[in-house]
C-alpha cells in the first residue's frame, strides 16, 4: 500500500517536470503541445478513493497551470477527467470493471487504447473550448483538439507500454 | 435534516466535482476579464526557480546564434553613434533622461495559446518593475505584468488581451495593434482610419501615445489590409519583426515620466 502511494507521488511529480520542461515546449508544427501528464489519470489505482482521487487530480492541474500561466485551465480539465472515469471505465469495460478480480491485465488493447483515447478527448475539449471561451472560434477548438489528441495518444500509449506498471 | 445530510453524503463526489469546478471557473473568468492572477504565476519562487534552471541548461545550445545578433546589434549602434551628425553629447544628469533600459533573459517563452506570458529572470531586486516595455533587439516584445523578487512574467503581444498604441511610420496615423490568436507571426492593426493611404510592406512602429514604449520601435511589415464590417476602418495584419519562437535576450525599458503622465491623466479624467 504504502508502496502504491509512494509510486503516485514519484509520477507525480515526473509527470509535472516533463509536462512543464518538455511537452509545453515542444510546439511541434507549430501549435501542438501534446498534454502527457492525462496519462496520470490512465495509470491511478483503479479502486482508490474516487473524492481523494478528484482532489489529487485538480492539483496536478493546479501545479501545471501555474507553471504555464494558465490559470484553472488545466484544472478544471483534470478534474473533469477524473469525475468522468468511472463512466467513461464502464463504457469500454463494460460492468465487469466494478468487480474486485478486475485489472488491465484481463483487458484487450482495443479497449485500453479506447478508454485513453477518450480520457484525452474529454480533457482536451474542456481544456480547449475553456481557453479560447468563445463559439466563434469552435472550428480553431476542434482542429486543436483534434491534432493535439493524435499527438497526445500516440506519447500516451508509448509511455504506458513502457513504464507498464506491473503489480496493479 | 437526516435526509438532507444522507442526500449530500450520498452526491458527495458530485458536491465536490461542483465546488472545485466552480473555483476554477471563477478563478479562469478572472483571469479572463482582469490580469494574471497576481498570486500564483510563473514569476513565483518555486515556479521561476525551475524554469531558471532549466534555462541555464538550454541556454547553451544556441549560446553561437544569439552572439551573432548582440555582435549585429552592437554593430547597428555603432554605425548610428559614427554617423550621428553633430554628435549629442550624453546627458549625465538623470534628471534630463527620459528611459531607463535593463537587459533581462527569457527563462520561459510561451506562443501557442491565446494569452501568452513569457518569464523573464530580472525583478523587482533588479529594479522591474509592472508597465514596464519589454523590447528585443528586433522589435517589441510585451508589458511587464507581475513582479516577484527575482522573475517577472511579461504579457507578450501574442496575448488576446494586449493592445499596445502603434502607427504607421513616416507618419502619425495611429490604431491599436491587438492579436486575434491564430498565428504567432502575426499580429492585427485596427482602428486605422479609410483615409490614409496604405501599401503593403509600409512598416508599422509603436505610437507615441502610450506612457511605455517610446515612440519609434519596430514592430512589423504590412502584409495585408481590408476593410472592417463598418467599411470605415482598417483590418491591417502585420508580420512581426520578431521571431517570437525563438527569443533569448530582452531589453526592458522604464519611463521616467510615467507616473507624472499617469497621475496628470488621472486628475483630468476625474474632472
Amino acid at each position: 500500500m504504502n508502496n502504491a502511494i509512494f509510486l503516485n507521488i514519484i509520477r507525480f511529480v515526473l509527470l509535472v517536470l516533463t509536462q512543464v520542461l518538455i511537452f509545453n515546449n515542444l510546439h511541434f508544427m507549430g501549435h501542438i503541445n501534446p498534454m502527457v501528464y492525462v496519462i496520470f489519470f490512465y495509470w491511478y489505482p483503479i479502486k482508490g478513493n474516487r473524492a481523494l482521487f478528484m482532489v489529487i487530480s485538480f492539483l496536478l492541474g493546479f501545479i501545471i497551470d501555474v507553471f504555464s500561466d494558465t490559470l484553472a485551465l488545466h484544472s478544471l480539465a483534470s478534474l473533469t477527467v477524473a469525475y468522468a472515469r468511472p463512466v467513461v471505465m464502464r463504457f469500454c469495460f463494460g460492468v465487469n470493471y466494478e468487480f474486485q478480480n478486475f485489472s488491465f491485465k484481463n483487458t484487450t488493447k482495443v479497449q485500453r487504447i479506447t478508454f485513453m483515447a477518450l480520457l484525452i478527448l474529454i480533457h482536451l475539449l474542456v481544456f480547449f473550448s475553456l481557453e479560447i471561451l468563445s463559439f466563434y472560434h469552435f472550428l480553431l477548438i476542434l482542429k486543436k483538439v483534434f491534432t493535439t489528441g493524435i499527438v497526445t495518444l500516440i506519447l500516451c500509449t508509448l509511455f504506458s507500454s513502457l513504464f507498464s506498471p506491473k503489480n496493479e | 435534516m437526516q435526509r438532507i445530510i444522507n442526500f449530500i453524503l450520498r452526491n458527495r463526489n458530485a458536491f465536490l466535482y461542483c465546488f472545485l469546478a466552480l473555483i476554477s471557473l471563477v478563478i479562469t473568468v478572472r483571469s479572463h476579464s482582469y490580469h494574471q492572477s497576481k498570486f500564483f504565476n510563473s514569476s513565483k519562487w518555486l515556479t521561476g526557480n525551475v524554469y531558471g534552471t532549466a534555462s541555464d541548461v538550454s541556454s547553451y545550445f544556441n549560446l553561437r546564434e544569439e552572439n551573432t545578433r548582440l555582435v549585429e546589434e552592437n554593430e547597428r549602434l555603432r554605425r548610428m553613434l559614427f554617423n550621428a551628425e553633430n554628435a549629442v553629447i550624453e546627458p549625465l544628469d538623470s534628471s534630463l533622461v527620459n528611459y531607463e533600459v535593463l537587459s533581462a533573459r527569457l527563462v520561459k517563452n510561451s506562443f501557442t495559446s491565446p494569452r501568452n506570458y513569457v518569464t523573464i529572470d530580472k525583478g523587482k531586486k533588479q529594479g522591474v518593475r509592472q508597465d514596464m516595455g519589454v523590447i528585443t533587439t528586433k522589435g517589441i516584445l510585451g508589458i511587464v505584468e507581475n513582479v516577484s523578487n527575482n522573475f517577472a512574467t511579461v504579457q507578450s503581444i501574442l496575448n488576446t488581451k494586449s493592445n499596445i498604441n502603434a502607427k504607421i511610420k513616416h507618419s502619425n496615423y495611429f490604431g491599436s495593434l491587438v492579436w486575434d490568436a491564430k498565428d504567432y507571426t502575426t499580429a492585427q492593426l485596427v482602428d486605422i482610419p479609410r483615409l490614409v493611404p496604405l501599401v503593403v510592406g509600409d512598416t508599422i512602429v509603436t505610437g507615441g501615445m502610450s506612457s511605455i514604449f517610446p515612440e519609434n520601435i519596430p514592430i512589423g511589415v504590412i502584409k495585408k489590409y481590408d476593410l472592417n464590417a463598418s467599411k470605415s476602418f482598417y483590418n491591417i495584419d502585420v508580420e512581426l519583426f520578431n521571431d517570437m519562437i525563438n527569443i533569448k535576450n530582452v531589453y526592458l525599458i522604464e519611463n521616467k515620466n510615467r507616473e507624472e503622465i499617469k497621475a496628470l491623466e488621472s486628475t483630468t479624467t476625474n474632472e
